[in-house]
């Protein structure tokens, strides 16, 4: 690491090294420290055109929802799938694409990682809010299915049952949350692994529960431009509707299932004799 | 829509919340008339979002900020500290919203009556001091206005401790002075989502480059004019 920097330092035409310079660089590139092994920025910039070639970035795809865009009319039409996922979607990702692109360090994550990575612990590196913002609506759109809300069923409904009473207790309190968040954000039913328990959790512009290392289950979006073109300003009617028609508590099975991978929810039951 | 046209052209500048004394002296708070037509601002912004805007947004922030402000005093009333301090927020919000907008429909005019006219003397002056011309305002104030992330406001501010315009944006419906006591407020531009979104949808940029058509400037040089005496 250090040649490199020094090979760095003295084939740019930047100023004689000193120990000030070289204290800033590494600075720099140990900004994560667990990154150490990887290529600084200032590497880089001595590069020349055949360097670049071989330069290995990450790129990541627009996701497509699990249904035609006009699946989920008349609750949420075509128009809003069209310009939330077409037009703030696919903005979040090709912002997203155009940071990677500037930089390596971020290379190799996967996407849960990414995320986590660029919150760094609270303060967000500028790819955060674009990562966080294609992991969540990528999570929204799953958590919807035409012919969705209903009720949860088996496991899910247990555990939600356990955690909150009943489930329309659980449904009054998500739909509060999701009522009275103040400007941009998302409400989320999240498994906490410390607690092992269901909890609703707000969140505000991008900021995603993964970065509390909470296992998300469903979530909500409550920035106006998912509700706006549906509903204007009625947004108790879009909530109700989220809840009767949309939610997929088919999704939470999945993710529920998964979760239970990672957090023991239960005593096994072992049946005697 | 005519009677309105009549009936409301009193002049908002300064403060000009009407008042309602409460059952025991709480002064409430009630919606302003906007003074001009909803439709008065086309095809810069639309009808629909002015009349929405007004009429189920900003009257919702009042009819919360007086729910929040009842509830404070009874809070007060009792000396319940804890009850105090939970209402802050909801009273930063509600409040904030209700100021910001009763700003914001200062801020804009329709072209017939100057909206658009870019400033003269001393507010013209002051931004060319600050900024080198009024398009690097312009470009500056859009430049920000689209790169807030979530919902907020984007502010040019007269700064009475440095003697410049400045600008500065605030989240959610945070006030101006929550940035700095010495600031006040000249020009406001919403760009929550809801102030654009039927007309413009996502595109932000777009409706921050047409809204500069009905900026109402001789409001902003009256208030400059006032606050830097």
């Amino acid at each position: 690491m250090l040649s490199s920097l020094t090979r760095a330092m003295l084939s740019s035409s930047s100023p004689p090294p000193s120990s000030h310079l070289l204290l800033t660089h590494s600075s720099h590139c140990l900004k994560t420290p667990n990154l150490s092994h990887r290529q600084c920025k200032q590497q880089k910039r001595w590069t020349h055109g055949s360097q670049r070639a071989s330069r290995v970035v990450a790129y990541y795809g627009l996701k497509e929802p699990p249904y035609k865009l006009d699946a989920l009319e008349p609750y949420m039409s075509r128009r809003t799938l069209e310009v939330h996922w077409g037009g703030h979607h696919r903005n979040y990702l090709e912002g997203l694409n155009k940071q990677l692109e500037k930089s390596d360090i971020l290379y190799g994550y996967t996407f849960d990682e990414l995320v986590k990575a660029t919150y760094n612990n609270g303060n967000p590196l500028p790819e955060f809010n674009n990562a966080a913002q294609v992991w969540n609506h990528d999570f929204f759109w799953e958590s919807m299915q035409p012919g969705g809300g209903d009720m949860p069923k088996l496991g899910v409904l247990e555990q939600i049952e356990k955690d909150f009473g009943s489930y329309t207790s659980f449904r009054e309190k998500f739909i509060e949350a999701a009522l009275t968040l103040f400007g941009s954000g998302w409400v989320w039913l999240v498994l906490k692994r410390e607690e092992r328990q269901l909890k609703i959790v707000r969140t505000s512009n991008a900021i995603c529960p993964l970065v509390w290392d909470d296992i998300p289950i469903i979530c909500l979006d409550m920035w106006e431009h998912a509700y706006y073109l549906d509903y204007k300003n009625e947004r108790g009617k879009y909530v109700d509707t989220f809840m009767n028609h949309l939610v997929s508590w088919n999704a939470a099975m999945v993710r529920m299932a998964r979760a239970e991978a990672f957090v023991n929810l239960g005593e096994p039951n072992i049946p005697v004799a | 829509m005519a009677l309105r046209a009549l009936a409301a052209r009193k002049s908002l500048a300064g403060s000009g919340f009407q008042r309602i004394l409460g059952a025991r002296g709480l002064q409430t708070f009630s919606l302003p008339d906007l003074p001009y037509d909803y439709g008065a601002l086309e095809p810069a912004i639309s009808a629909e979002i002015m009349q929405l805007h007004h009429q189920k947004h900003h009257q919702a922030y009042i009819t919360n900020y007086n729910k929040a402000l009842e509830q404070l005093d009874a809070a007060i009333a009792k000396g319940d500290a804890s009850a105090v301090v939970k209402l802050q927020s909801a009273i930063k919000f509600n409040g904030g919203g209700h100021v910001n907008h009763s700003i914001f429909w200062n801020n804009l005019s329709p072209v017939k009556e100057g909206g658009g006219e870019p400033p003269h003397s001393s507010l013209g002056w002051a931004i060319d001091q600050s900024f080198g011309s009024f398009d690097a305002l312009i470009t500056k104030m859009n430049a920000e206005g689209a790169g807030l992330q979530g919902s907020g406001w984007v502010w040019l501010a007269l700064d009475k401790e440095l003697k410049k315009v400045v600008v500065e944006t605030t989240a959610n419906q945070d006030p101006l002075v929550t940035k700095g006591a010495s600031l006040v407020p000249l020009l406001g531009i919403d760009v929550w989502e809801h102030a654009y979104y039927l007309q413009y949808k996502n595109v932000r940029p777009d409706y921050l480059k047409n809204i500069w058509k009905v900026i109402n400037w001789k409001y902003a040089s009256q208030v400059y004019e006032k606050e830097s005496a």
